[in-house]
């Protein structure tokens, strides 16, 4: 029990610790890097439970403020391969589980 | 009619029986006499009764222009002033009768078209019908506009020509990436965020008490800076001055790069030494050269030793390196404290340079290090020499992979010396032999100079050393007691003895007794003999062929042969300085086709070779020469064997 009881705690734990973003790898200049995960973030905050609409509002986002033509992809468990434009690349993870990669390549 | 006047009188007469009868009526006694003469008057009904001194009266009647009839007082309203005017000009005009008249003018339009009209009736009524339509289509043809009368101008103004223009900009550059997303990897590199973060918590603890020393390397940091600006001017300094002095002397670099002399085919055997560059310092200006030698990695590169010769003029010494591309100016400066009197730059690593001075030391140099001392002397180390030092060769590195070079020097020992650690230790290779002339209880004191040593390029531990008295002793490192061979080469010093670079068996020497020898090393005579006028000062054998060397007197002259073409005689023999100025070293660079040569004066001048001097055996039809030093031994032998 008292176990199980850690286990949750521990849960719990990783949860609240593990949930801030953090950028994995990215070669953007610094304000565009804030921009871009502030707005990460948000979305998807605001689409908890549907990715694609996240990625649709973060897409749709980028491609405004800098330019044709953005990609966005959300997800858990993804392996990927993209080329692009140099300093227009951002891959994070967020929520403890949720990996978000946005990239231009027009 | 009606004028009055007393017309008839005999009017009156007829009249006056009228008259009779109307009296009554009040009218002109004329009138009334005409009145009166055929008619008898009637009076119509609503006639005026007027009394006769009525009728009689003269009523006058004016004629006026004015029409009695028109309105004299029209009014008009005037919406100007919102009343109503009376109108001042009223029409006078009353037409009485008006009648349109039908003439036409027959010149005018209509009269004309109306004449037309008339002729064509005329015409229409007289003939008959088919006639009447010819004509009238005869006129209808002759009516209609030819179409060959018509003008046209058409011009077109020059159209440029079209050109097709396109571009291309370039696309931004892209990358690839790639990476996985898996919840273990996002796990884990939460846990490294982690980690790192406290790491950075305990560091930001721990550094707010180092606060103070912070500061304190925060300021050695910017001082450092602050000459790495300065040094980093200093490189770019450099490259500029370097190409300054290209652009100087750029006729010089190239001739050195690409002139051959074309004349020289027409001069037969013989060749010429071009002059390129001059080098000289001014605070050598007393001194002269004494020693050169090329870098071997860096084939512009050559050191020059300065010192003197004379016995009596012992002042400072210098030790410069030069490169071919800043003639103006050396690149390291060393200031000895006694004259320089041979140096040699190690084979492999060309930053340490061995230097022998006329006071005995020996120093070596690392060109590396920014210091303008050596890193090693022999001055506070026992076993230095007690005289000049007249040659120093590096050696191979020895068992402990120590470096190590061999002297001579005027004290007639032939020292090894180590560089251990921070010190030179040294190691006596052997002994010159003394001559037989001085007594056995001098041996001791009068040593016998050696003036020249020199390795074999194959195998190291034979050498040769030249000595004052012009004996040339063969010696090994092995034997420490005796030398193999003695040869009797020159009356007088030796100058320099030089193994050949291809052939094993021979070697030159060359000394103040005007001569220049070439030996074979297996006999004791000499195989060539070459007399020069003057005391021979240095002779160097070319890197390039086995047959090829040039030797410098003190006249001033280079003296270039090649045995291979000529056996008796120079190919060039060439002044290259100005008068009463003597050559004391020459040296061939390893690559390229120069000779730098050293004088009295501190000045050392590059010379090309032209290409009678550097002529490689020719080649025969059909047959592949081989390439390489054997080829160089194959000449050589052939020379000598003919000679046997």
């Amino acid at each position: 029990m008292a176990e199980t009881g850690d286990g949750k705690k521990e849960d719990a734990d990783y949860k609240r610790l593990q949930s801030f973003p953090l950028i994995r790898h990215t070669d953007m200049p610094e304000e565009m890097r804030v921009e871009t995960m502030e707005l990460c973030v948000t979305a998807c905050e605001k689409f908890a439970s549907n990715n694609e609409s996240a990625a649709k509002m973060i897409k749709e986002s980028m491609d405004k403020k800098f330019g044709s033509s953005w990609h966005v992809v959300i997800g858990e468990g993804f392996g990927f391969e993209v080329s692009h434009e140099v300093r227009n690349l951002l891959y994070m993870f967020f929520g403890g589980s949720l990996a978000v990669c946005v990239w231009k390549c027009s | 009619m009606s004028v009055p006047h007393k017309v008839g009188s005999v009017k009156s007469k007829q009249v006056s029986s009228f008259v009779m009868q109307d009296e009554e009526e009040g009218l002109d006694t004329a009138e009334g006499e005409e009145w009166m003469q055929g008619k008898t008057l009637v009076k119509p009904p609503d006639q005026l009764d007027l009394t006769e001194a009525e009728l009689n009266e003269e009523i006058t009647r004016v004629l006026k222009a004015s029409n009695p009839n028109a309105p004299q007082n029209v009014v008009r309203y005037s919406f100007k002033e919102g009343c109503y005017k009376p109108i001042v000009f009223v029409d006078q005009m009353a037409i009485h009768f008006e009648l349109e008249g039908n003439l036409v003018h027959k010149d005018s339009d209509e009269g004309r078209r109306l004449m037309a009209k008339q002729a064509e009736v005329d015409d229409g009524g007289g003939d008959e019908r088919p006639d009447n339509v010819a004509i009238k289509a005869g006129k209808r043809e002759q009516k209609l506009t030819n179409q060959f009368n018509f003008n046209e101008r058409a011009s077109q103004t020059l159209n440029n020509a079209p050109r097709d223009i396109s571009c291309q900009t370039e696309p931004p550059p892209r990358a690839n990436f790639s990476a996985t997303a898996n919840q273990w990897e996002i796990y884990d590199f939460y846990v490294e965020e982690l980690q790192r973060r406290e790491k950075s918590k305990e560091k930001h603890e721990g550094q707010f008490l180092n606060k103070e020393e912070d500061k304190s390397k925060k300021k050695m940091i910017q001082a450092e800076t602050q000459n790495d600006d300065i040094s980093q001017l200093a490189k770019v300094v450099k490259i500029i001055e370097r190409m300054v002095n290209q652009n100087i002397f750029d006729d010089v670099a190239q001739d050195f790069m690409y002139f051959e002399d074309a004349s020289d085919e027409f001069r037969g055997e013989k060749g010429t030494l071009l002059p390129l560059w001059t080098f000289q310092y001014d605070k050598a200006k007393s001194l002269s050269v004494t020693a050169l030698c090329w870098n071997h990695k860096y084939n512009d590169l050559f050191a020059v030793g300065l010192g003197s010769h004379e016995f009596t003029q012992q002042g400072g010494g210098m030790l410069l390196f030069y490169t071919l591309k800043n003639p103006s100016y050396p690149e390291f400066i060393f200031n000895t404290a006694s004259g320089v009197m041979c140096l040699d730059i190690h084979e492999h690593l060309s930053y340490l340079v061995a230097v022998g001075l006329y006071d005995g030391c020996v120093a070596v140099y690392n060109l590396k290090k920014k210091t303008d001392q050596p890193i090693y002397n022999s001055r506070a180390s026992s076993g230095k020499h007690t005289s000049a030092v007249m040659q120093v060769k590096w050696q191979k590195d020895d068992l402990d992979s120590n470096h190590n070079f061999i002297s001579v020097s005027a004290d007639g020992r032939v020292v090894s010396w180590t560089l251990v650690k921070h010190e030179l230790v040294f190691t006596d290779i052997i002994k010159l032999p003394v001559i037989d002339t001085i007594p056995d209880d001098l041996n001791d004191v009068i040593p016998t100079v050696g003036t020249s040593l020199d390795f074999h390029k194959q195998k190291d531990y034979s050498f040769l050393v030249g000595t004052e008295h012009g004996k040339i002793h063969k010696g090994s490192k092995y034997y420490s007691s005796k030398f193999l061979e003695k040869y009797d080469a020159h009356f007088m010093n030796v100058t320099r003895v030089r193994w050949n670079p291809f052939h094993p068996d021979v070697f030159i020497s060359c000394g103040w007794d005007w001569m220049v020898k070439i030996w074979d090393q297996t006999m004791k005579s000499p195989v060539f003999t070459f007399e020069l006028k003057t005391s021979v000062t240095d002779v160097a054998w070319a890197p390039y062929s086995s047959t090829v060397f040039a030797a410098v007197t003190t006249d001033g002259k280079v003296h270039v042969f090649d045995l291979n073409i000529n056996k008796y005689e120079a190919l060039c023999q060439q002044k290259v300085v100005s008068k009463k100025t003597k050559l004391f070293n020459i040296e061939f660079n390893p690559v390229h086709p120069i000779i730098i040569v050293g004088d009295d004066r501190g000045h050392v001048t590059s010379l090309k070779l032209s290409p009678n001097l550097r002529k490689k055996p020719k080649e025969k039809k059909g047959q592949d020469l081989p390439k390489g030093p054997e080829v160089e031994i194959a000449k050589m032998e052939q020379l000598l064997s003919s000679l046997r």
